[in-house]
């Protein structure tokens, strides 16, 4: 990454700025593929973009990430997410 | 369009200091996917000051420049200046400031900004707080509503900001909600096209600030729009065109949902319904919302 020579507080992008924030989860979003008709509804809903979405539009939840809101469970039209308790 | 049309980049990064269920956030990913890489953001204080985290490391994949409160709208009129002078024109200058920043303390420099016809997109993200600090009455809180400061619900109806940008005569002025994405996609697609001032608001339901469970954030927002609370429009060279929903109630053709059906999910809302039904101030929410949709139709019938 390119670092400017500047005189002022200058911050650098980076995923997890503030760490690994799945660790403030306490519900786990859990995908059943076999419902999932890829409408894409819960990655661009998600708040933390931690759906992520492959070529083919299938998705897939990054739990390093998911800080557990469960949006994507509940805006999620044929119920292919479900929340359970973190263990 | 579809969300299958909406590009894949990511300019927010994961892993940042927003709240979970974070509606600003949802309007960023979205608003950032359709500016695209060339863009410089413009931050006053606001929530959206913490969600860039800790020093030295931002969750953001493009420029940004911090300001104060008061100052956004003159910081955006600098760096157009500033990029001019450097012959760069394919480069879209953004200020994202909150209610606080825009219907409050920024509002002369916004009015500044617009008055100069600085080439800029001005989006304000309305959580109807001071969310940063802690949950503050603003001028966009609405009637009613509990927070820190209005503790028996605020006494006051907040201001028509969108009629305030209006009467600027800019050439765009429209009105969004994270819960459309298409739409709000669509409307920051069209503002970057267009030469001069543009404004954008959008409405982001506030998990914390509203008293709601943090998985319904996208509810309240298709909520705020169904019961009529919340206005989609595109207000474009002094024309003005609802959309969705808004366009439906605007003609008469959708009769919205009582507010009744979006207050009472929201405990800021609570004492309006218990110990006992406070039907005057409900009613009086009601006739308000129903005033404003009766001037529309004056005015744009």
């Amino acid at each position: 990454m390119k670092k400017y020579d500047v005189v002022t507080t200058l911050s650098y992008p980076k995923t997890g700025a503030m760490g690994k924030t799945g660790t403030w989860r306490i519900f786990r979003p859990i995908l059943n593929k076999d419902k999932c008709v890829k409408c894409l509804r819960c990655w661009i809903f998600c708040p933390e973009g931690a759906i992520i979405r492959k070529e083919d539009d299938s998705v897939e939840i990054d739990y390093d990430y998911c800080k557990g809101c469960g949006i994507c469970a509940r805006e999620c039209k044929v119920k292919a997410i479900t929340m359970e308790r973190e263990e | 369009m579809s969300l299958k049309d909406l590009p894949k980049d990511e300019y927010l990064l994961p892993g940042s200091a927003a709240c979970p269920g974070c509606p600003a956030t949802i309007g960023l990913r979205t608003v950032l996917k359709a500016l695209g890489k060339k863009t410089i953001l413009v931050v006053p204080a606001c929530c959206t000051a913490v969600i860039e985290s800790w020093y030295p490391n931002s969750s953001f994949n493009v420029p940004l420049l911090n300001i104060a409160f008061e100052a956004s709208g003159a910081a955006a009129s600098g760096i157009v200046s500033a990029l001019k002078q450097k012959g760069r024109d394919d480069i879209n200058v953004v200020v994202w400031a909150g209610d606080g920043g825009t219907y409050d303390i920024g509002i002369q420099a916004m009015s500044g900004a617009f008055e100069r016809g600085t080439d800029f997109i001005y989006i304000c993200y309305n959580n109807q707080i001071y969310s940063n600090t802690g949950i503050q009455r603003s001028g966009a809180t609405p009637y009613g509503a509990w927070t820190t400061t209005t503790v028996g619900g605020k006494g006051e109806f907040p201001k028509d900001m969108g009629a305030i940008v209006r009467a600027h005569r800019i050439p765009y002025v429209a009105t969004a909600c994270i819960s459309y994405p298409e739409d709000l996609y669509n409307k920051v697609r069209k503002a970057k096209e267009i030469r001069g001032p543009k404004y954008i608001e959008v409405l982001t339901p506030c998990p914390p600030g509203w008293r709601f469970p943090m998985d319904r954030t996208v509810e309240m927002g298709r909520l705020a729009v169904e019961t009529g609370v919340w206005p989609l429009y595109e207000y474009e060279n002094e024309e003005m065109t609802f959309n969705g929903i808004s366009r439906a109630i605007f003609e008469g053709k959708y009769k919205r949902k009582p507010v009744e059906d979006w207050l009472k999910l929201q405990g800021r809302f609570s004492h309006l319904f218990k110990p006992k039904r406070d039907e005057e101030r409900i009613k009086r929410f009601e006739k308000f919302v129903d005033d404003m949709w009766e001037r529309f139709r004056k005015e744009f019938g």
